[in-house]
C-alpha cells in the first residue's frame, strides 16, 4: 500500500493512459479494481469540444516512457521503439506522396477541364488545348495557340470558326459548361460531404488550436474535396485551389495518423502532424517549401515547436518532389507562373511600389469588411437557404460577364502568368502590342488599359461575393489577380511616362530613350504581393512564397517594401485578416496569440458564477451519491465539475469532466454488482466509514484531475489570459485562501475579450 | 571504329528496351522560337531531338537566311527543351473521370432512385414516420428508421449497411450543422 501511496504522490495526473503500475501493485482480490481499467472511450474529446492539451502531452510522455523501459528488456522490444521513433518521419514521407500526387491530378484535371469550357481536342480528347497542339507542326508565330487538332465548340458543331454565329455559339456553350460544372460540385458537396465547402484554413486554424470537429478531415471529405476542386475552379468562378489544397492535405495527414496508435489516440500528437501537413499543401500549391512551412509557422499552426519545424520540410519537400515527378506543366516547373527575368529595378521605382503597397492594404480592408458583411447576411437571412442557387446564380453572372473580356476569359492562372511576363520579342501576348519600338510605328491607343481596367472592377466585385460559397473556394489566387491587374496597370503607366518624358529629372538618371527601364511585370508581381498581403496579413510567409514562385531574388526589396505598407495600411482599419474574421464570424472559441490584453480587470471580475447566478455547482469527496451525480449532469450542461472537501470547507480537492463522469457511472452500473443510486461516490484513496447496511461505494479516483489549474481572484487578467494561451487551457479555478471561489472557461475569457473591445460577446458560440 | 559502333550500338539497344517504357519519342521536343528579322517574318520550330541538340543550328530547318546572317538570326532566336509525358495526362484525366462518374451516379442513385424503391417497398407507412425531418426532402432522411430496424441479424451485408446507415447519419448531421443552422463554415 505504502508502494501505491508513493506512486499517487508523483503521478500528477492520475489519467487514463494504459495501465499505469498503480493497478498492477493493486493485486489485493478488491472488487473495485477493474475500475481501474481504462474505460472504453473515456479520454476521447466530444464534437465541437476543446482538448485538454496538458492531459495529451502527458499521455505522451507516459506513452513514451513506458517504451523506453520496455525496451531495454529484449531485442524486439527495442526494434519496437525505434520504429515508434521513426513513425513520425514514416507519416511525413507518406504525406508528402499523397499530397503531391493529388496535386498534380488537380493541376491536370483543371488543365484540361478549364479548356474544355471553349473546345475539344480531336485527336485525344483527355488533351488540353496546349498539350493538343504540342506536337503540331502548323502553329504560326502570330497565331501560336492555334492548330487545326484542337477546335471550340462553334466550329466543331457548325463548321464556322469566326463569325458572329460562331461567337454567340461559344459563348452559350462557354456559360452552359460553367454552369454545368459549378452544379455538379455543390451538388457533390451537398450530398456526401457538406464540410468540403469554403476554403478550410479558417476551421484548420481552429483544429490546430485544439478544436475538435469530427468529419472535416475525414476519407469522403477529401474525396469529395478533391473532386469538386477541380470542378469549381474549371467553372471559370474567381476563386483558387491553394487554400483547399491545405485542406486536403490536412485531410491526407489525419488519414496516415490513423495508421500509428501514436498519433491516432493523442489529439496533441495528431496536431503536430496536422501542422506539418499544412505546410505541404502550401507547397505543393505554389511550388514554395519554404514558403510552405513559414505560412504553416505564421498563419496556420497554433503551438509549432522546433521538432515540427524539420518535419513539416520534410514533408513539403517530399510533397514538391512528387510533384514535380508528375510534372503537370510539362517544363519541369512546379507553378504555372514561374518567370526568369533579371532586369533591375530603380531607387526611384521604389514610390510606385509602396503606392501599389497602399492600394494592397486598401483593398484587402474593403474585401474583408464587404465578405465578412456578405456571409453574415447568408448566415442570418433567407440568402442561407438556397445554397444550390447561389452558386448557379453567381457562376452565370461570372461567366456572363467574364467571356466578353479576353483577360478575364482565360483561368485566373494564365492571367497571372501573362501578367507577370515581361514583354520581349518573342511574346505575342496582347498585353505588349503596345510596344514603343522605335523601328515600329504602332499606335499608343494600342495600350490595354480599358480592358484591363474593366477586368480589375470585375474581378474586385465578384469575388466578394464568391469567397465563402458552398464550394472548395481559396483566394490567393484572385486576391494575386487584383494585385496582377493593378500593378501592371501602373507599370505600363510608369513606362509611358518614362518613354514619352525621358527628359524630365526622374527619368534622366536611369532611363535613356528608346531603352527599355520599367519591367511592367515586376509591378504586377509586386502588385500581386501587396494584395495578398493586405488580405491575409502575411508577412515573412508571403516575401518567400513570392520569390519562390518568381524566382527573382533581386526582387526582395520591393517585395517587402509592398508587403510591409500594405500590412500597415490595413492594420490602421482593423487588425484582424481574412481568416480570422470568418473564425469570429462562425465564432469558434480561438483565442489568438497575436492580440494583446492590456485591460485592467482581475479574475474576479470574469469567474462565474456572477453575484446573482446560482452558486458553482460543486461535487463533494465522498458524500454525493450516484443519484445526486446523475441528477447534476442531466439539470447542468458544465463540461467539468470541481471537488471539495465538503460543503462546509469547500477546500478544492480536483477537478472531474462530465464526460469521464458520465462513462464511468454507465459503466460501473452496468458491469458492477451492488452499485446503486444511493451508492455514495468517493475520490479518495480509502473508502468512507459507511454502515454495512449502506450499499457498496463508488471509488472515481480514477477519473480526478489532482492538479487543476488555479489562481486567485486577485490576478490580473493579463495573466489569466496568457495562462489560457500558453498552456491552452479549457478551464481555470479560482481560489480565495485555499478556497473554492469559482471558475473560469476559455468561452468566459473570449466573451471578455470581445466585450472589452466593444464586440459582441454573444457571438462566442462554442465552448 | 568498330568499337564505337558496337557502343552506340549498344546504348541504342540499351534504350529501346527502357527508353520506349518511360517515354513516347513524342513527348519531347525542342521549340526554338524566332521573331522577325528582316523581311522574314517570325516564326516556330518544333523537332524531337534531345537536350544537347536542343540548340538554333540543329533544330531551326531550312534555315531562312544564308551565311553569315546565320549567326545574327539565331542570337534572336530562343530555344527551349521541353518533356511531357502523355501517358500520364491521359491514365489522370480517365481516372478523375471515372471518379466523377461513380460519384455521379451514386449520388443519382442516392437522391433519386433509393426513394422511390423505398417507397415501393415499404409502402408510405415507413416515410410518415421520419422524425423531427417533417417533410425533409433531403437524402438519407430516413437513416434513424433503417438503423432501429437491422439490429436482427449480425451478418456480413448487415454490418456493411449498418456502416453505411451510420455514415448516412453522419453526414446528415454536417449538413444540419452547416446548411441548415449555418453553425459551421459560413
Amino acid at each position: 500500500m505504502t508502494f501505491t501511496a508513493q506512486f499517487d504522490d508523483v503521478l500528477t495526473w492520475s489519467g487514463v493512459s494504459a495501465a499505469t503500475p498503480t493497478e498492477e501493485m493493486n493485486g489485493a482480490g478488491n472488487l473495485m479494481d477493474f475500475l481501474d481499467e481504462p474505460f472504453p472511450d473515456v479520454g476521447t474529446y466530444e464534437d465541437f469540444h476543446t482538448i485538454d492539451w496538458l492531459r495529451e502531452k502527458s499521455r505522451d510522455t507516459d506513452r513514451h516512457r513506458k517504451i523506453t523501459s520496455k525496451s531495454k528488456e529484449s531485442i524486439w522490444e527495442l526494434i519496437k521503439s525505434l520504429l515508434d521513433a521513426w513513425s513520425g518521419w514514416v507519416v511525413m514521407l507518406l504525406i508528402g506522396l499523397l499530397s503531391g500526387t493529388l496535386a498534380g491530378v488537380i493541376d491536370l484535371a483543371v488543365d484540361w477541364m478549364t479548356d474544355l469550357k471553349e473546345g475539344v481536342c480531336l485527336s485525344a480528347f483527355w488533351y488540353s488545348h496546349e498539350q493538343c497542339c504540342w506536337t503540331s507542326n502548323e502553329t504560326t508565330f502570330d497565331d501560336r495557340d492555334k492548330c487545326p487538332q484542337w477546335q471550340k465548340w462553334a466550329e466543331l458543331m457548325t463548321g464556322h470558326a469566326e463569325g458572329a454565329g460562331a461567337y454567340v455559339l461559344n459563348y452559350f456553350l462557354y456559360i452552359l459548361w460553367a454552369l454545368l460544372f459549378s452544379f455538379l460540385a455543390v451538388s457533390l458537396v451537398r450530398v456526401f460531404a457538406p464540410y468540403a465547402c469554403g476554403s478550410g484554413i479558417p476551421e484548420i486554424k481552429t483544429i490546430l488550436s485544439g478544436f475538435i470537429i469530427r468529419g472535416y478531415l475525414g476519407k469522403w471529405t477529401l474525396l469529395i474535396k478533391t473532386v469538386t476542386l477541380v470542378l469549381a475552379v474549371s467553372s471559370g468562378l474567381s476563386l483558387g485551389k491553394e487554400g483547399p489544397l491545405v485542406h486536403v492535405a490536412c485531410c491526407c495527414g489525419n488519414l496516415f495518423c490513423s495508421l500509428f496508435s501514436k498519433y491516432s489516440k493523442n489529439e496533441g500528437k495528431r496536431r503536430e502532424v496536422l501542422s506539418a501537413a499544412a505546410a505541404a499543401g502550401v507547397s505543393v500549391a505554389f511550388g514554395a517549401p519554404i514558403g510552405g512551412v513559414l505560412f504553416s509557422l505564421e498563419e496556420v499552426s497554433y503551438y509549432f515547436p522546433l521538432k515540427t519545424l524539420w518535419r513539416s520540410f520534410f514533408a513539403a519537400l517530399v510533397a514538391a518532389f512528387t510533384l514535380r515527378s508528375i510534372n503537370p506543366f510539362g517544363n519541369s516547373r512546379l507553378v504555372l507562373f514561374y518567370v526568369e527575368y533579371h532586369t533591375p529595378w530603380y531607387m526611384a521605382e521604389l514610390v510606385p511600389f509602396i503606392l501599389l503597397g497602399v492600394f494592397g492594404g486598401l483593398w484587402g480592408t474593403l474585401f474583408i469588411r464587404a465578405n465578412i458583411a456578405w456571409c453574415r447576411r447568408r448566415k442570418t437571412t433567407q440568402l442561407g437557404k438556397y445554397p444550390v442557387l447561389e452558386v448557379i446564380a453567381v457562376t452565370g453572372i461570372t461567366a456572363v460577364l467574364a467571356y466578353p473580356n479576353p483577360y478575364t476569359r482565360r483561368s485566373t492562372s494564365e492571367l497571372i502568368s501573362e501578367l507577370f511576363n515581361d514583354c520581349g520579342a518573342l511574346e505575342s501576348s496582347q498585353l505588349c502590342d503596345y510596344i514603343n519600338n522605335s523601328n515600329m510605328s504602332r499606335p499608343v491607343d494600342d495600350i490595354p488599359d480599358r480592358p484591363l481596367a474593366l477586368a480589375l472592377i470585375f474581378k474586385i466585385v465578384i469575388t466578394i461575393f464568391t469567397f465563402g460559397m458552398k464550394i472548395p473556394s481559396g483566394l490567393f489566387i484572385p486576391s494575386m489577380a487584383v494585385g496582377a491587374i493593378a500593378g501592371r496597370i501602373v507599370g505600363i503607366a510608369v513606362e509611358q511616362m518614362a518613354y514619352h518624358h525621358h527628359d524630365w529629372i526622374i527619368f534622366k538618371n536611369w532611363c535613356r530613350p528608346g531603352a527599355d527601364c520599367v519591367t511592367p511585370g515586376l509591378y504586377a508581381m509586386v502588385g500581386a504581393a501587396a494584395c495578398l498581403g493586405g488580405v491575409t496579413r502575411m508577412t515573412v510567409s508571403l516575401v518567400v512564397i513570392m520569390f519562390e514562385l518568381t524566382g527573382g531574388l533581386e526582387y526582395i526589396v520591393p517585395l517587402m517594401a509592398a508587403a510591409v505598407t500594405s500590412k500597415w495600411v490595413a492594420d490602421a482599419f482593423g487588425k484582424e485578416g481574412i481568416y480570422e474574421s470568418h473564425i469570429q464570424l462562425n465564432g469558434y472559441p480561438y483565442l489568438d496569440v497575436r492580440d494583446e490584453f492590456t485591460h485592467r480587470t482581475l479574475a474576479t471580475d470574469v469567474m462565474r458564477p456572477r453575484r446573482n447566478d446560482p452558486p458553482l455547482a460543486v461535487l463533494t469527496q465522498d458524500s454525493t451519491t450516484v443519484e445526486d451525480v446523475e441528477t447534476l449532469i442531466k439539470d447542468t450542461d458544465y463540461n467539468g465539475f470541481p471537488v471539495v472537501v465538503s460543503r462546509e470547507s469547500e477546500r478544492l480537492i480536483g477537478f472531474v469532466q462530465r464526460r469521464d463522469l458520465t462513462l464511468a457511472i454507465k459503466n460501473a452500473r452496468q458491469k458492477q454488482d451492488g452499485v446503486v443510486s444511493s451508492s455514495v461516490v468517493y475520490f479518495t484513496e480509502d473508502a468512507p466509514q459507511l454502515l454495512a447496511s449502506n450499499p457498496q461505494p463508488l471509488k472515481l479516483r480514477r477519473i480526478l484531475n489532482l492538479s487543476p489549474f488555479t489562481v486567485t481572484d486577485h490576478t490580473p487578467m493579463e495573466t489569466v489570459v496568457d495562462i489560457f494561451r500558453k498552456l491552452g487551457l479549457r478551464q481555470c479555478l479560482v481560489t480565495r485562501s485555499g478556497r473554492l471561489l469559482g471558475i473560469i472557461t476559455k468561452k468566459d475569457v473570449l466573451r471578455h475579450m470581445a466585450q472589452m473591445m466593444n464586440q459582441d460577446p454573444e457571438s462566442i458560440m462554442f465552448n | 571504329s568498330n568499337l564505337t559502333d558496337v557502343n552506340i550500338g549498344v546504348k541504342t539497344l540499351k534504350c529501346h528496351l527502357w527508353c520506349d517504357f518511360t517515354r513516347n519519342s513524342e513527348d519531347i521536343r525542342c521549340k526554338c522560337i524566332c521573331p522577325p528579322y528582316r523581311d522574314i517574318e517570325g516564326q516556330i520550330y518544333n523537332q524531337n531531338v534531345s537536350l544537347k541538340d536542343c540548340n538554333c543550328l540543329h533544330v531551326v530547318e531550312p534555315m531562312p537566311v544564308d551565311g553569315k546572317d546565320v549567326e545574327a538570326y539565331c542570337l534572336r532566336c530562343e530555344c527551349k527543351y521541353e518533356e511531357r509525358s502523355s501517358d500520364t495526362i491521359k491514365v489522370t484525366i480517365i481516372i478523375y473521370l471515372s471518379i466523377l462518374g461513380l460519384l455521379l451516379l451514386y449520388m443519382v442513385y442516392l437522391t433519386l432512385l433509393e426513394p422511390m424503391l423505398k417507397r415501393r417497398l415499404f409502402g408510405h407507412s415507413q416515410l410518415i414516420q421520419s422524425d423531427d425531418d417533417v417533410g425533409d426532402q433531403q437524402p438519407f432522411a430516413n437513416a434513424h428508421n433503417v438503423l432501429s430496424r437491422s439490429h436482427s441479424r449480425p451478418n456480413m451485408l448487415n454490418k456493411v449497411e449498418h456502416a453505411q446507415q451510420r455514415w448516412r447519419r453522419q453526414v446528415q448531421e454536417q449538413r444540419k450543422s452547416v446548411f441548415d443552422r449555418h453553425v459551421v463554415l459560413s
